[in-house]
């Protein structure tokens, strides 16, 4: 022990004396540059590491950013990704035997629904209320009413007045404290008449079963997602968008899962799982899980983003069919928007998918009693859980449907490339940490050093005003547009937004110098120091709550935030800009998301849906809560716009 | 520097006037890193006088609010508004002395060659004052705070007119602050340390156990701090007429049995924990907070004002509900210490920390409450992470002790060869201080 001391004590000694004999060399290098010491002060391991970092920036942020897309690129590859395997004990263990005969009989209800649908020229709710309730079921209407903030021309809505009609089957083997939702949404037209046909086959049948310990909720709602967040806010006693509706007169327990069913004709080839919803939002993984199973178990096709699952990995087909499968995912998933009515249920802690039929030139068919067969398998299931989904991932992406790439896996891509931001913040931090090399007068040094804070300010302050524009201007002054061109509303929102963006473009870097004077050296570093740091913390939230949001952008402002600076060549570095600007983004985004569904668009068609998916941004902004446009309004476009300012620094 | 100072209480008040009228009050509100229950308005409007159910508010906080509920946004404003005038006079009467000291010093000829660049201007302490009051009146954080109706606001008024009364040199009127700040949230107890360590250098009373004078000036403190606290726990008694607050506001702080999740480190942990540790684990957390005192205060006897700062930073850590306005009061007085900014080491991976947490704080509670799909420990790693960015200051000055038996060398050394005397920069530090101080 006492030796042991000894030797603790005389290596001490030891460390003090090299420190000491350290002291000289290290006062030299104080009197070169005294300002230095910040860095000089730190142990020369932490020196050598900032060394290298600076001097190995550019190669350093190349290298991650070819590794973060290499890396994405390479989830889809089936080695690398996991299979998907049931978590919740209640559902894996029991099997159950699916007997559900009456399919035909489904389908004859829903021809009858159809008639009476033509007839009315709506919902036909009367004739459901009946049919329901000659099932068994407690029924009730709920109506609402909606004004759009702009006529909806993809759905040629604007003034939206419509009625959910609702069933409830009460559980006779426990407590009604808890439901399970199946929905089916009314569409115009001849859409969609085989699913509300199947819910009510699948009501009568569970009508006459006793293993039910949860209320099953059969809910046909009317102007698809308008209906179902009518019907959501009404069950949850919330109203987060203004929408009018009238309170429900009957209710369940709590919703544990809900399952929206979508189906348009006789017989299907493959059954297609949904499972975007709002935000970015996933149900959790052991519902796709369990969809899965069932479509193994009785034999059906299921694809999820309309592709059926490849077994040769390998080739290099199969590996670029996982990579479109995947790319699809991650799309749809950055729009935000809910890509079936299951969409909204997320928001409330409800796992909800929809599930699609699908009819195309296959051989091999599929039955509406398989279906009704499958989806029984599911609720009772469904039935078994003893506590809410949640043993399974939320944060994933699937380039098949039996693999699946989970948020450990996923976000070194994006960790990746925000390590570049934080490598350029620090890169510009030792910049301004150095003082400049002195020239005989040292007045100039000390204004040099210290740029003020009002010319990082006032472009900060502009740019985000723009955003506000942006963001405010478009349904403000849809009327007015209105008046003086020759534009329809939608039109006039949509152009008003692409008019204020461009406006942008000209607006900050002619009024900042107006109001700071010129800028410095140092000045435009600070500022590109904010920006950089604004970027990276904004683009790691986005990440967290979107991941594919999060991504795509960081794929097109990682590299126009790395390499800006107001030296590089003006035209060739603006054109580049714009390129990588959010709007032109989205406008690749949308010719890629058309050549990933095979669905390939001239430039003029490519146009048009362009400003269709504006319009529909802003909608779901106004109707549902999708943050994405004001996300990309109010603090990408600004933090792009400080890059553009930081170009035409002068 | 009156103009300048009024330009920003304008500024600060207009702000906030601002954000009360528009519709980000409510949310604000609502977000636990503002509000503690300790804290949360909405405890303390419309209470009943019997303190049963979740009101911890003191009765004197409860009866102030009996005439001013109507004005409870005055208040609040007024209340940063004071704290910010008092810390900008208190920052200013500090400033004023260290540079009689250094005047003296230089003078004297004492500070070796390489510490002249430590030394500072006039012109630099000239704005020291002002970037006191704006870095506690736009910090982010003291604005939401206030949004919030935080009564955080009002223990931070009271801290500040302590340190003011203090450094101004009032013996009772410190006194009587800080058994109001101890009365609102035990914590402040710890600041009597630096509070009688400054009065005592101000006095020219050593630090001395075997002195008499050292004793007697103890005691006379005590008196007067014990027996402001008397008065106002009697005038909380008579107030309400019974007892009962007494369990429940300071049993609350002590026990903590609120496990809401917020921005320090309790409540993670008790949520854990099994119900047998938990008196154990309680005693070793809150030990914490007092811990600190008694080396800090051994360490740091001769830079009181550094002391206050210290504690303000350590119980903003490791008290039980801590929230934004905690943090925003110690970092207030980061400026005064801006000459030796160079010297940490790490300032911009903590700026950089403190960036992201802010911003990850609203984002994981959404995926955590709303979305359902993160879960606590997503949270609370951010937490985590927040509070060990609280940490480095504390580095610093943990850094401060080990090099103080150095130092005593270092000063042998600077009296033969001064040229060599300035090895690391903490030396640099330590000379300075060192020297200023020499002077007593």
């Amino acid at each position: 022990m006492l030796r042991q001391r000894t030797h603790v004590t005389s290596r001490c000694g030891r460390v003090m004396d090299r420190r000491r004999s350290s002291e000289p060399r290290r006062q030299d290098r104080v009197t070169v540059d005294n300002n230095n010491m910040g860095l000089l002060s730190d142990p020369n391991r932490r020196r050598a590491l900032l060394g290298l970092l600076t001097r190995l920036n550019a190669p350093i942020c190349v290298v991650c950013y070819m590794a973060g897309v290499a890396w994405f690129m390479g989830l889809a590859f089936e080695p690398f990704t996991l299979r998907t395997y049931m978590s919740e004990n209640a559902m894996g263990s029991t099997m159950v035997e699916e007997r559900f005969p009456a399919g035909e009989r489904a389908l004859a209800t829903g021809r009858e629904f159809a008639a009476h649908k033509k007839k009315t020229g709506g919902m036909p709710v009367d004739w459901l209320v009946r049919t329901m309730q000659a099932r068994g079921l407690e029924v009730f209407t709920q109506s609402f009413s909606r004004t759009l903030p702009f006529p909806d021309e993809n759905k040629e809505r604007y003034m939206v007045k419509g009625t959910n009609v609702y069933g409830i089957l009460r559980a006779p083997r426990a407590p009604r404290t808890e439901a399970l939702v199946l929905s089916a949404p009314c569409n115009p037209g001849d859409e969609n008449n085989q699913a509300v046909g199947l819910l009510l086959g699948l009501a009568q049948y569970f009508r006459n079963q006793i293993f039910l310990a949860k209320d099953v909720i059969f809910l046909v709602n009317e102007h698809d997602l308008i209906g179902m967040q009518a019907w959501l806010e009404g069950y949850h006693h919330t109203n987060t968008t203004g929408m009018d509706w009238s309170p429900l007169q009957g209710r369940g327990g709590s919703i544990q899962a809900a399952l929206s069913l979508e189906l348009s004709s006789d017989i299907i080839t493959s059954l297609d799982l949904v499972l975007e919803g709002l935000n970015g939002q996933l149900p959790n993984l052991d519902l796709a899980n369990l969809f899965y199973a069932f479509c193994q178990k009785i034999g059906v096709l299921c694809t999820i983003q309309g592709k059926l699952q490849r077994n040769d990995w390998d080739s290099v087909s199969g590996y670029s069919h996982a990579v479109q499968t995947m790319m699809l995912m991650v799309m749809k998933q950055a729009s935000g928007r809910p890509w079936g009515d299951h969409g909204l249920f997320l928001r409330y802690h409800i796992e909800a998918a929809t599930i699609k039929g699908i009819n195309s030139f296959r051989q091999y068919k599929t039955d509406a009693t398989t279906i009704g067969r499958l989806l029984e398998g599911m609720y009772r299931k469904l039935n078994n859980l003893l506590e809410r989904l949640h043993q399974s991932y939320f944060f994933y992406l699937m380039p098949s449907l039996s693999h699946f790439v989970s948020i450990g896996y996923y976000m070194p891509a994006f960790g990746l490339l925000a390590v570049i931001l934080l490598l350029r913040a620090l890169d510009l931090w030792v910049q301004l940490m150095t003082p400049p090399p002195r020239t005989e007068d040292g007045v100039i040094d000390i204004e040099q050093s210290s740029p003020g804070v009002l010319s990082v300010l006032t472009p900060l302050v502009i740019s985000h005003l723009t955003g506000v524009a942006l963001y405010m201007l478009p349904v403000r002054f849809q009327e007015m547009a209105v008046e003086h061109f020759p534009v329809s509303e939608t039109e006039a929102v949509v152009l008003t937004a692409i008019a204020v963006y461009t406006a942008g473009l000209a607006l900050p870097h002619n009024t900042h110098r107006l109001l700071a004077g010129e800028g410095t050296e140092q000045g435009w570093r600070v500022l590109k120091l904010v920006a950089v740091l604004y970027l990276a913390v904004l683009l790691g939230c986005t990440a967290l709550i979107n991941f594919s949001l999060g991504f795509i952008l960081a794929l097109t402002l990682v590299p126009v935030a790395a390499f800006v600076t107001p030296h590089v060549p003006k035209v060739l570095s603006a054109f580049i800009l714009v390129i990588l600007s959010p709007a032109c983004t989205l406008l690749f985004s949308v010719f890629f998301f058309q050549e990933l569904q095979e669905m390939p668009v001239s430039f003029q068609d490519g146009w048009v849906l362009y400003l269709s998916v504006i319009s529909q941004g802003i909608l779901d902004h106004v109707l549902y809560g999708s943050l994405v446009y004001p996300l990309i309004a109010l603090l990408v476009y600004p933090c792009w716009l400080l890059f553009w300012n930081i170009l035409f620094w002068k | 520097m009156a103009a300048p100072l009024t330009l920003l209480l304008l500024v600060a008040v207009t702000v906030r006037a601002a954000l009360f009228r528009s519709c980000l009050t409510e949310l604000i509100a609502e977000r636990v890193e503002v509000v503690s229950p300790l804290t949360a308005w909405k405890r303390g409007k419309g209470a009943p006088a019997a303190f049963s159910g979740g009101v911890v508010l003191t009765p004197l906080i409860i009866y102030l609010f009996h005439f001013l509920v109507d004005y409870a946004e005055v208040t609040f404003m007024l209340a940063d508004v004071i704290t910010a005038v008092a810390l900008y006079m208190a920052v200013a009467d500090y400033n004023k002395q260290v540079f009689r000291k250094q005047k003296y010093a230089l003078e004297a000829d004492r500070y070796p060659l390489d510490c002249l660049e430590l030394i500072r201007s006039p012109k630099e302490m000239y704005y020291i004052p002002l970037k006191v009051a704006m870095f506690y009146l736009l910090n982010p954080f003291t604005i939401l705070c206030c949004v919030a109706k935080s009564t955080c606001g009002l223990n931070n008024a009271i801290i500040a007119l302590f340190i003011l009364t203090t450094i101004k040199g009032s013996v009772l009127l410190s006194a009587i602050f800080l058994s109001l700040a101890t009365y609102q949230s035990i914590y402040p107890l710890t600041l009597c340390a630096p509070a009688l360590l400054y009065l005592m250098q101000r006095q020219y009373i050593p630090v001395n156990f075997r002195r008499f004078s050292f004793w007697w000036f103890i005691a006379q403190y005590a008196f007067m701090y014990l027996g402001s606290l008397f008065v106002l726990v009697c005038l909380s008694f008579f107030l309400l007429g019974s007892w009962d607050y007494l369990p429940s506001v300071y049993g609350f702080i002590l026990s903590v049995p609120d496990l809401t999740p917020n921005i320090g480190l309790f409540w993670y942990f008790f949520a854990e924990m099994f119900e047998h540790f938990r008196l154990f684990f309680l005693c070793v957390f809150q030990i914490n907070v007092f811990f600190y005192t008694i080396p800090l205060s051994v360490k740091l006897k001769e830079h009181p004002v550094f002391l206050i700062f210290m504690q303000l930073a350590v119980i903003s850590i490791f008290k039980s509900y801590p929230t934004v306005g905690d943090i925003a009061l110690y970092m207030a007085f980061i400026p005064v210490w801006n000459h030796l900014h160079r010297f940490l080491r790490n300032i911009f991976l903590v700026s950089c920390v403190l960036l992201a947490c802010s911003a990850l704080f609203p984002v994981l509670w959404h995926l955590w409450i709303y979305a359902g799909s993160a879960n606590s420990n997503f949270y609370y790693a951010i937490t985590l992470l927040f509070n060990v960015r609280n940490f480095p200051c504390n580095r610093t000055n943990t850094k401060l002790r080990r090099r103080r038996k150095e130092t005593r060398e270092a000063e042998a050394v600077s009296r033969t060869e001064r040229r060599h005397a300035s090895g690391t920069s903490f030396r640099f530090l330590q000379l300075s201080y060192a020297k200023q101080t020499e002077l007593h």
